[in-house]
C-alpha cells in the first residue's frame, strides 16, 4: 500500500462563453496524472506556468474539485471532499509560494502558528504558547517574537513561520507548491535546508511543487515532469537528470543556465541541439493536439510519455 | 464585444421588468386608485363600485398589472387628478426641459471637473490640489438645495446676470431664434449649480485615478523612451485615465436625475424633478409612479450605457 | 579613442523616508566599455535596481549624488529636454516585468512607433510602421504584421518582454541597461530571451548591464561582473574570475547558497539583508552577518583593493574569512539570530 496514490486524476476547469454565458469548454487543468509517493521521501512535481503541476497539489489537499481520477491517502479513497475528514486535514498541510500574502497580516505570529492547535486540540492558554515557541524554535524564529505581526519580519522568517503553521499538528505529507520561489537565493537556501532537517526529525514526506529544476534535483528522490496538465516524464532524480528521454525534459534541463562561465560555449551548442532537435522530432513525442501521449515504462524506476508502439 | 454587449442587454430587460413591479405595487399601496379626486364626492358608494367593476379595480393584482403593462406600452399612463390630462402628456413637456437641463450640467460637470481633476491628480499633495480636494469635501458634505439657493442668490438677485425662474422668457414665439436662446439661457444657472455639486464625484475618481496610473510601470516605459513629462502625460496618464471617468458617464445621468429634483424646485425650473415635488406633496400618485417609473428606467439604461462605452474604449473587453 | 562608454563617479542615491534621506546606492564607481555586457548581481535590498534607474535617471522622488558619464555627457546634471533627448536613444532600459511595461490601451505597433517619432522625426508614418515591424521580425516575434496591430494582453509573456526588447533597441542605443529581464519568466522562456540578447548584442554593438539576482543568468551572459550588496559594490571581476576565485564573503557565500552537483547541505547566509533605514553606515557592512570573522580583520572605512589585474574586493575582511562547517554554523546561529 502506498503512502500516497493519486489514480488519473483529472481537474477541468470550465469556460464560460457565448451570450447566455454557459460552459462551453474546458480547460483541462490536470489531464489524466498517476502517481506514487513513499512515506518519508520527497517527490517533486515540475513544470511551467500553466502545467498544471499547482492544480495537481490543490486537488490532491481540497482547494480544488477533482473531476474524475482517485487520491488514495493511507489507503483510503479521499477523492471526495467529504472523506477529506479530520484526520486527514491533520495529517496533511500546504506551504504556500508567496510568503507576503499567505499570512494574515492583522493575526500575530502567535495566533498564525496557533490557528491548527485551536482547530483540532484542546489546549490551555499557556500550553499553546508554549507549543508555538517550540515549533518558532524548530524553524529558526526567535520565541521571543511570537507576539509581532507578519510585516515584521523578512520574506525568508515568514516562509519559516509558514512552515512552523503546517507543521504545528505533526503532519505526515506537506504540499509545498513553490516553497522558494519568492525568495532570494542566500534566504532560499535556509528555508531548503531547514526542510530537510525537519523531514529527517518528523519522517515527512513532501509533494515539493517547483518550476526550478536546480531546486529540485537538489531536494528530490523522485520527479515528474508536467506539460500542460499531462505527464511527459517520471522517474528517480538520476533517471530524469542523467537520463532525460523525452524531449520536453531534455528542453527543460538545457534552458537551466550553467553556473560555470567557462561552460558557457558548450552550454549554448547544447541547448542549440536541444532547440533544433525539438523543433524537428516534436510530432514524435506530442499528439496532433500538442499534448503528451500516455507514459510508456522503459526501467523499474522510469516512464516516458510516448506513442504506443506498432 | 458584441457577445458582451448583447448579454448586457439581456441582462437589462429583467431588470426594467423588475422596476415596473416594484413600481407597480408601490402604486397599489398608496390611498386611492384611479377613480378618487376624478369623481363628484356626493356620489353613491354602490355606483362607484360598478364603475370600479367597469375598469377592472377589482380584478386581482396580476391581471391589473397587465393591463398597466399594456397601458404602458401604448404610453398611457393615466390621468393626473390635478391637472385633470393625461400624464403622458403632462410629462412629455416637461421631459424636454429636463433633458436640456441635465445636458448642460452635464456639459458643465465635464468642463469643471476635468481640468480640475487632471492638475489634482498630476500636482497631488500640492496646495493646489488639497484646495480642489478640500472643495470636494464642502460639495460632498453640502446639501445640492443649499447649494443651489446661494447661486441663485449671488448671480440671479445680487448680481442680476441670470433670470431666477421658469424654463424661457414670456411672449416668445416657440420655435424662433429667440425662444430657443432663452431656453439655454435659462438652464444655465441651475445647470451650473447641479454641476457645482457633480463634479466632486468626478473630480475625485479622477485624481485617484491618475495618481494610481502615475505609479504604473508603462509610465516608466515611457520616460525610458524619452517621452518628456507632458507627453506622459498626455499619452499615457490622462488618456489611461480618463477611460473609467468615460464609463463613469452612464452613472452620471443617474446622479444628475437626484439633481434636477432640488435644483428645479429652487429655481422654479418646469421639468420633471419639479414636477415630482409638486406631485408628491399634492398626492398625484399617478404623476408619482409614472415619474419613478422613469427615473428609474433612465439609471438602467444608464448604466447599460456605461457598460457599453467600457466595451467600446477598452481593448481588453473588446477584443475578445 | 577610448573605449569608455559609461563612467559612473561616486553615485549615490537617496530616498527618503520620513524627515531624513537614506542612500540605496551609496559611493558606486563603475565603468562600462563598449560592446560589453556588464553584470549586476546582488539580493534584493541591495540597491541594484535603484542603480539602473539612477544611471536613466528614472526616479522621480530621489536625492542623486555623483557623475553618469554617457560618452562624457553627465546625465545627472544635464537639462531634462537633453536628457529626453538621450533617453530611448542613445541609452534605453528592459524592463522586469512583461506584463505590465506596455501600455494596456495602445497597439503593440503604436508602442514602438512612439520611440521612434520621438527621436527620429523624418521617418515618415509609413517609414516608422516599416521599421516597427522590421524590429518585431528582429526580436523574433512571428507574423509580425499582425502582431503589430495586437493589443499587449493579446500576447504571452515571453512576447511582451520580446515587444519591450524592440521598443528598446529601436534606436539602437549605445547603451542598454536590461533590469531583471527573465526573472518574471518560465525557464525555457528565458534562454530564449538571453539568447535573443544575446544575438542583439552582436547586431547593435551596445555596452549592456545586466541586473540579476541569478548567479546563473551572470555565468553565461557577462564580461565582467560587480557584485552589491547594501548599496555598494563589494567585488568586481571578470566573470571567469569571480566565479573560479570568488574573494569577498559575501560572493563567496551567495555562491555557496546555490544548489549544485553533489552538495548535500546548502550554505546559509546568517541573518537578513539589512533594510535601506537599518543599513550600517560605518564600518564593513558585512560585518553583522560574519560574526566569526575577528572585528580586527574588517578595515575602518573599507575601500575598493585591486586584487589583480582588473578585480577590485572592498574590504580587507576577505583574508581572514573562511565558509564555516555546518556545526560550527549552526552553534553560530542559535545565538540569538531570529
Amino acid at each position: 500500500m502506498a503512502f500516497l496514490e493519486v489514480k488519473d486524476l483529472q481537474v477541468y476547469f470550465p469556460i464560460k462563453g457565448g451570450i447566455l454565458n454557459r460552459t462551453v469548454e474546458y480547460t483541462r487543468a490536470v489531464d489524466g496524472v498517476s502517481f506514487e509517493l513513499e512515506q518519508g521521501k520527497t517527490y517533486g512535481l515540475v513544470g511551467e506556468s500553466g502545467s498544471g503541476k499547482s492544480t495537481t497539489g490543490r486537488a490532491i489537499i481540497g482547494l480544488e474539485d477533482i473531476t474524475s481520477g482517485q487520491v488514495l491517502f493511507e489507503g483510503k479513497d479521499i477523492t471526495d471532499k467529504k472523506a477529506k475528514n479530520k484526520n486527514f486535514r491533520k495529517d496533511v498541510q500546504m506551504i504556500f509560494q508567496d510568503p507576503y500574502s499567505s499570512l494574515n497580516p492583522r493575526k500575530r505570529v502567535l495566533d498564525i502558528v496557533a490557528e491548527p492547535l485551536r482547530n483540532y486540540e484542546k489546549l490551555s492558554k499557556q500550553e499553546e504558547r508554549k507549543r508555538v515557541q517550540e515549533l518558532l524554535d524548530i524553524v529558526n524564529v526567535s520565541p521571543d517574537s511570537i507576539f509581532k505581526y507578519p510585516h515584521e519580519f523578512s520574506g525568508g522568517q515568514r516562509q519559516r513561520i509558514g512552515v512552523a503553521r503546517a507543521i504545528a499538528l505533526k503532519p505526515k505529507l506537506i504540499i509545498a507548491d513553490e516553497p522558494v520561489s519568492a525568495l532570494d537565493v542566500s534566504v532560499q537556501a535556509q528555508v531548503l535546508n531547514f526542510l530537510q532537517e525537519i523531514q529527517k526529525e518528523l519522517n515527512l514526506t513532501y509533494l515539493f511543487i517547483s518550476h526550478d529544476l536546480g531546486v529540485v534535483k537538489h531536494m528530490c528522490d523522485n520527479i515528474s515532469i508536467m506539460y500542460k496538465g499531462r505527464y511527459v516524464e517520471q522517474g528517480s532524480t538520476k533517471d530524469i537528470f542523467e537520463n532525460p528521454q523525452h524531449i520536453y525534459t531534455k528542453r527543460l534541463i538545457a534552458a537551466i543556465p550553467d553556473i560555470d562561465p567557462r561552460n558557457r560555449e558548450k552550454q549554448f551548442e547544447f541547448r542549440k541541439e536541444v532547440t533544433k532537435e525539438y523543433r524537428e522530432s516534436f510530432n514524435n513525442y506530442f499528439d496532433s493536439n500538442g499534448l503528451a501521449f500516455g507514459l510508456q515504462s522503459i526501467s523499474d524506476t522510469h516512464k516516458v510519455a510516448l506513442p504506443e508502439k506498432g | 464585444m458584441w457577445k458582451f454587449i448583447v448579454r448586457r442587454l439581456l441582462v437589462t430587460f429583467p431588470q426594467i421588468v423588475f422596476l415596473s413591479v416594484l413600481v407597480f405595487v408601490m402604486a397599489q399601496f398608496m390611498p386611492g386608485d384611479a377613480l378618487t379626486g376624478l369623481i363628484d364626492p356626493n356620489i353613491s358608494p354602490e355606483a362607484l363600485e360598478i364603475q370600479r367593476e367597469r375598469l377592472g379595480l377589482n380584478n386581482p393584482w396580476y391581471v391589473q398589472y397587465v393591463d398597466w403593462l399594456g397601458g404602458l406600452v401604448q404610453g398611457d399612463l393615466g390621468q393626473s387628478f390635478r391637472f385633470k390630462m393625461d400624464v403622458t402628456a403632462l410629462i412629455s413637456e416637461r421631459v424636454m426641459n429636463t433633458i436640456l437641463l441635465s445636458l448642460v450640467s452635464l456639459i458643465f460637470t465635464y468642463l469643471i471637473a476635468i481640468p480640475l481633476g487632471i492638475i489634482s491628480g498630476r500636482y497631488n499633495d500640492s496646495p493646489l490640489d488639497s484646495a480642489i480636494t478640500g472643495y470636494s469635501y464642502l460639495g460632498f458634505a453640502t446639501p445640492i438645495f443649499i447649494f443651489a439657493l446661494v447661486v441663485l442668490w449671488v448671480f440671479g438677485f445680487m448680481l442680476g446676470w441670470f433670470p431666477t425662474s421658469g424654463s424661457v422668457a414670456p411672449g416668445l414665439d416657440a420655435g424662433s431664434m429667440e425662444y430657443y436662446i432663452s431656453k439655454l439661457y435659462h438652464a444655465l444657472l441651475p445647470g451650473l449649480s447641479i454641476a457645482l455639486i457633480s463634479v466632486v464625484s468626478t473630480i475625485q475618481y479622477l485624481r485617484s485615478e491618475i495618481v494610481d496610473t502615475k505609479q504604473k510601470d508603462f509610465i516608466i516605459t515611457a520616460r525610458a523612451k524619452g517621452a518628456s513629462e507632458n507627453r506622459v502625460y498626455n499619452k499615457h496618464i490622462f488618456r489611461n485615465s480618463l477611460l473609467p471617468i468615460a464609463a463613469f458617464f452612464g452613472w452620471e445621468i443617474t446622479s444628475l436625475i437626484s439633481g434636477t429634483v432640488f435644483v428645479e424646485r429652487v429655481f422654479s425650473y418646469p421639468g420633471m424633478g419639479l414636477l415630482f415635488l409638486e406631485s408628491v406633496t399634492g398626492r398625484d400618485f399617478s404623476v408619482v409612479t409614472a415619474l419613478v417609473l422613469l427615473f428609474g428606467i433612465a439609471s438602467i439604461l444608464g448604466a447599460l450605457l456605461s457598460d457599453i462605452i467600457l466595451s467600446i474604449v477598452d481593448p481588453r473587453i473588446r477584443i475578445k | 579613442m577610448s573605449n569608455e562608454l559609461l563612467k559612473i563617479k561616486n553615485l549615490s542615491t537617496s530616498f527618503r523616508i520620513g524627515d531624513e534621506y537614506y542612500a540605496a546606492v551609496d559611493d558606486v564607481t563603475l565603468t562600462l566599455n563598449k560592446n560589453e555586457v556588464l553584470g549586476i548581481v546582488g539580493e534584493s535590498g541591495s540597491g541594484k535596481s535603484a542603480l539602473a534607474f539612477s544611471v536613466m535617471r528614472l526616479h522621480t522622488k530621489a536625492k542623486i549624488e555623483g557623475e553618469v558619464l554617457l560618452n562624457n555627457q553627465d546625465i545627472v546634471t544635464m537639462p531634462k529636454s537633453k536628457l529626453d533627448k538621450i533617453r530611448g536613444d542613445e541609452m534605453a532600459m528592459i524592463f522586469q516585468d512583461p506584463l505590465t511595461a506596455l501600455n494596456p490601451l495602445t497597439p503593440i505597433g503604436g508602442q514602438i512607433e512612439e520611440t521612434l517619432f520621438l527621436h527620429n522625426r523624418k521617418l515618415g508614418q509609413q517609414g516608422r510602421k516599416k521599421r516597427a515591424v522590421e524590429l518585431l521580425d528582429l526580436v523574433g516575434i512571428p507574423n509580425a504584421e499582425r502582431v503589430f496591430e495586437q493589443f499587449p494582453h493579446e500576447l504571452s509573456g515571453g512576447m511582451r518582454q520580446r515587444v519591450i526588447i524592440a521598443i528598446a533597441i529601436a534606436n539602437d542605443p549605445k547603451l542598454l541597461i536590461a533590469d531583471e529581464p527573465t526573472t518574471a519568466l518560465d525557464v525555457t522562456i528565458q534562454a530564449q530571451i538571453l539568447d535573443l540578447i544575446r544575438e542583439l548584442k552582436e547586431k547593435i554593438h551596445a555596452g549592456i548591464i545586466l541586473i540579476t539576482h541569478d548567479l546563473g543568468v551572470v555565468a553565461e551572459m557577462a564580461d565582467r561582473v560587480a557584485v552589491m550588496y547594501a548599496g555598494q559594490i563589494v567585488e568586481i571581476a571578470s566573470v571567469e574570475k569571480l566565479f573560479e576565485n570568488p574573494l569577498h564573503p559575501y560572493t563567496r557565500s551567495l555562491l555557496n547558497s546555490v544548489p549544485v552537483e553533489g552538495q548535500d547541505t546548502l550554505h546559509v547566509i546568517q541573518g537578513v539583508v539589512p533594510s535601506l533605514k537599518n543599513l550600517p553606515r560605518e564600518g564593513c557592512r558585512f560585518a553583522a552577518r560574519i560574526p566569526w570573522v575577528d572585528a580586527s580583520a574588517h578595515e575602518e572605512n573599507p575601500t575598493m583593493h585591486e586584487v589583480e589585474s582588473g578585480h577590485f574586493v572592498r574590504c580587507t575582511c576577505h583574508e581572514h574569512f573562511y565558509i564555516p562547517d555546518q556545526n560550527e554554523e549552526k552553534g553560530e546561529q542559535s545565538n540569538g539570530i531570529s
